[in-house]
This record gives C-alpha cells, structure tokens and sequence, in this order.
C-alpha cells in the first residue's frame, strides 16, 4: 500500500513566517561549528523577530548576530561567541550595557543543555547527572537541583526539562515530507528535535523519497516531527556542511572585527542582512573563486549498506 | 621555536598511549595530533560533537567541527554519547582553556569585572563537564597577572573544590611554563626556556611554589617541529618560528 506523500516544503520566508512567530523559543546550531543554519539566521533578521529566546550549546556567531539585531529576549546555552575569535561582542554589549536591549541568559555547560532537551525529549521531568557540581552554573540555577539516588549512592543534579517551540536543523538532504539525512557529527540535534514542538529543516537537496527509505539509519529526522522543509543550497554557509561546503573562515573574523561597535554591527548588517533579500544574494555576494574555494567537489563515498530481506 | 609550539609539546606529553583523551580546541587539537604522530599512537580523541577519531586528520583544522576532522573518523555520534563516556570515568584525561584561574586550579570564563565593570565572557561550553568528569585535566592558559586571581567572581570549571568526586586538574600549561595543580595551589614543574622562575612569580596573582632551579621545558625537537608545522602549516595557532 503506498502512503500519500505530505508536500512540506516551502520557502523559508514561508516557514519562517508560519513557524517562528515573535516570542518563540527556537533551538538551533545543534551540531556545535557545523550545520548551522546561517540562512534561516539571516531570514529572521529580516523579518524583524522580536522576543525569541535561543536554545543551543555553543553557537558560533549565529547567537551574537540574532542578539546584535534586537531579536532575542533569552539565551538559553553553555556558549555564546565566535570560535575564531572568542568573545561574541553583540552579546557582551546585550549583558554589560543592555544594548539593544537587556538580554536574560540561562547559563549551562553542552552536557546541561542536552540533558535539558533529553529529559523533554523522553516525556520525563529531568535527568539526573554528576556534572557541574561545584560549578557556579549550577548555583541558584532555575533549571538545576539536587536530586537524591533512590538507589542510595551519592546525590546527583536534576536538569529540568527544556522544551523548544521550533527546532531548526540544516540537512544534507531531505525529501518533500521532510525526512531529513544528515551525516557528520550531530551534536545535540536529535535530542532538540524530539524535544521541539515542530522542526523546520533546511537543505542542501530535497531528493526523492526512495534516496531517504534507501538507507533509514541514516534518516536523523523522521518528517512526522517536520513542519516545513526548505530546499536552501548553501544555506549553512559559512559553516560547513559534510560533503557540499568547507568552513568559510573569513566571515567569521570580519563579523568578529566588524561586530566590535554597534556602529560596526550595524554596517555588516546593512551589507549582509537588509541588503541581501535572501540566501542566493549571499552566494552571488561571495566572490566567484571564494565560491568554487568552499565547494566540496571530492567523492568520499561511504561503502553502500545492504538493506536487502 | 614559539611559546605557542611550546605550548602545544607540552599538552601532547602530557598524552598516554591508549588513552581515551577529550581532546577540545586551538592548541590541544594539535597537541593530540603530536602525541598521535610520536609517543601515543593508539590514544583515541572524543570532541564533544560527538566526533571519535584515532588518526590525525588530513587537513587544517579551524575547529573541531570542520570537514577534515569528519573524514575516516572513527564515529561520529552525538554529543550526549561521549558526554556519557565521560561521566562514565572512561575518559583519562580532558584539556580545557580559561580566561581566570585561581590557586586550586578553578576556572572562571562565565563572567568577570574589569576596572568595575561587568565583563561577560562566553560560559562554558564543554569545559565544566570536562572538569567535572574527566578523571584528570589538563588546563592551558595565558600567563598574565590580571588572569591568576586568588578568588574567582564565578567558578566555572570547578578546580579542587569541595565535594569533588574524582579527578580534579593536574597539569597546567601556560605561555610561561608548565606547572602542577594541587589541592593546595600551584607549583612550578618547569619554565619555558628564557623564563625566570621570579618572572612567572611576578605575573602570577596569588604564592605559587617554585624551586630557584626549577628546570627549563624541554624544548620541541626537530621531529617534533615538523609534526607542528604539517598541522599549521600557516602558523594560525602557533605563530610562526
């Protein structure tokens, strides 16, 4: 019997637009420096969000540019910067001076924030565990208590369960219902898209369903948990994407010198944001050799695996 | 020679062969890559994206989640699994980087004061787990006054805080030398060569215990150097020597 296929796709000023209303709590840059989805990033600042409270455990830069743009009331996160250069100076000014506007942080460490997402992700109130004791982030934390081992050993830490309304996960490849490949490391992904009320996935190729049912260990996404997926070449750029991009390093040190200043943020976003209407802008804004530099043209195929009965 | 490639010999000596070592960013990322290339061949590398790997990747790393890093990785899982390995007490050894260090080896990179002023820093990341969980760490840091502080605004990564279940630090590598943690403060192990034992006391902000004839780090050899320069061959994280 053949299932009818959902058609989910749709563009992602669409599923932005019917996903990530104001004030949302959105996860995002869950597979740490790669995969994050820069393009949707981008499209959020367009659409002038307000009010959105970011759950991730690093982020690389991507946190820093939605905060420098006045988007976001809380950040949820155990790191919030720029790899390349350190600090993530939008977010120092949000803290120190409440520049754009006062900023609300709940501190974790990676393991927190995914123990966060896995406790929502199981339908259980917390998850126990022995990190962080003795740390500050553990102090008065609104997330964290100790519990005591009913099995008699020593007490632990409860993490409160984290539930975000959207989750947003940049693919290899995915087909129109949204079942989504990806391959490389995951990070927290799988955890923030069973934890989320909804997942938007971008990209690099919306492919047929039989390239999807071909090889099921791989699908990281089953698309019953999808509410729109975005076919957004490039979309994860400048962070790389296993097989399709390298890491774009230079975007990263000219955001982190231009970023320094509000005046500076704001020239950036001028030419990269406001400036750009969307994601194929960016690729054509990039200088051809940059372009051909950051495509992934090597075959490293993985030995196929037999499926067969 | 750089303080920097130094640095970096001195994080991969302090690698066993067969261990399983959380591995981190910057310097310990070529750090295991030495220590893979000369005396540690079977370690086994955890990045906290969930990247296994037990051979050197091919390229130039900028961090741990760039393409090379990915390419005949051992597994790449997710976060919570090697988190979990470490938690276990399997992991023997973690690296972790701070902006402030105090005597029993804490670190602060949450949030500080300068001239008055809040000064937030970027938080934690993996450090705190790392800290909490590893069975020994392995701290790299700039040798500045302002950063060795005899009591933290925020602890961080705890260092040998109360209520510790195991571990807790054991080496700490700076720009200026290579020291042990213990529960009772700081004592220099060596001084990088052209350090005076008084200049590292003068840019320390709290007693540390030093021998007048503490020895001199014992430099990279040539070998050594190649292997760094293949990893950096810019000189991105290690300067140019």
């Amino acid at each position: 019997v053949e299932t009818p296929l959902t058609d989910k796709r749709a563009s992602l000023h669409q599923a932005l637009e019917a996903h990530v209303p104001d004030g949302s709590s959105i996860a995002l840059g869950l597979s740490l420096e790669s995969l994050i989805p820069f393009a949707a990033v981008h499209e959020l600042i367009r659409l002038n969000r307000r009010h959105l409270t970011l759950i991730g455990p690093i982020s690389d830069m991507a946190f820093d540019q939605l905060i420098g743009a006045g988007c976001v009331s809380q950040v949820i996160a155990a790191w919030v910067g720029n790899v390349a250069g350190g600090s993530g100076y939008a977010f120092r000014r949000a803290v120190e001076e409440g520049v754009p506007h006062p900023l609300e942080v709940e501190d974790h460490s990676n393991f927190t924030v995914g123990l966060a997402l896995k406790a929502a992700a199981m339908g259980i109130p917390y998850l126990p565990t022995y990190t962080v004791r003795g740390s500050d982030i553990a102090t008065g934390h609104p997330r964290i208590r100790e519990v005591d081992d009913p099995f008699g050993g020593p007490p632990l830490l409860g993490v409160g369960a984290l539930h975000p309304d959207v989750a947003i996960v940049h693919a290899q490849r995915a087909d129109q219902e949204g079942n989504a490949h990806l391959w490389g490391n995951l990070g927290i992904t799988v955890e923030a898209v069973y934890a989320a009320g909804t997942t938007i996935v971008t990209c690099e190729e919306i492919v047929s369903a039989d390239v999807i049912r071909s090889d099921p260990n791989r699908t990281v996404i089953p698309g019953f948990l999808v509410g729109a997926v975005v076919e957004e070449p490039g979309g994860a750029l400048p962070s790389s994407v296993q097989g399709y991009w390298r890491r774009d390093f230079e975007p990263f040190l000219e955001y982190h010198r231009q970023s320094k200043t509000a005046e500076g943020f704001a020239s950036w976003r001028r030419d990269w944001i406001d400036g750009l209407q969307d994601r194929s802008q960016y690729l054509a804004r990039l200088e051809p050799a940059t372009l051909e530099r950051l495509r992934v043209r090597e075959r490293r195929l993985a030995a196929p695996a037999n499926f067969a009965p | 020679v750089t303080r920097r490639q130094i640095m970096v010999v001195a994080a991969a000596r302090e690698i066993r062969d067969r261990e399983l070592v959380f591995v981190g960013m910057r310097l310990p990322l070529l750090g295991f890559a030495l220590a893979k290339a000369t005396h540690a061949p079977n370690a086994i590398g955890l990045f906290e994206n969930g990247v296994i790997r037990d051979r050197p990747p091919e390229g130039f790393l900028y961090t741990m989640g760039d393409p090379p890093n990915i390419v005949n990785a051992l597994a790449c899982l997710g976060l919570l699994d090697v988190m979990s390995l470490l938690q276990q007490g399997r992991v023997h050894a973690g690296f972790i980087g701070g902006a402030e260090i105090d005597p029993r080896g804490s670190l602060n990179t949450t949030r500080t004061e300068a001239a008055g002023k809040l000064v937030r820093l970027p938080g934690s990341g993996g450090a705190a787990d790392i800290a909490s969980l590893a069975l020994r760490t392995i701290l790299i840091m700039e040798h500045e006054p302002r950063r060795f502080r005899p009591r933290l605004d925020y602890v961080t990564s705890p260092g040998y805080v109360p209520g510790r279940r195991r571990g807790g630090p054991a080496t700490l590598i700076t720009t200026l030398g290579v020291f042990d943690v213990t529960p009772t403060g700081l004592r220099l192990r060596s001084r990088h060569p052209g350090v005076s034992v008084e200049s590292i006391r003068d840019a320390t902000g709290f007693p540390i215990s030093a021998a007048d004839d503490a020895p001199e780090t014992i430099p990279p050899t040539e070998a050594e150097l190649e292997h760094i320069r293949r990893a950096d061959p810019d000189g991105f994280w290690t300067g140019r020597d």
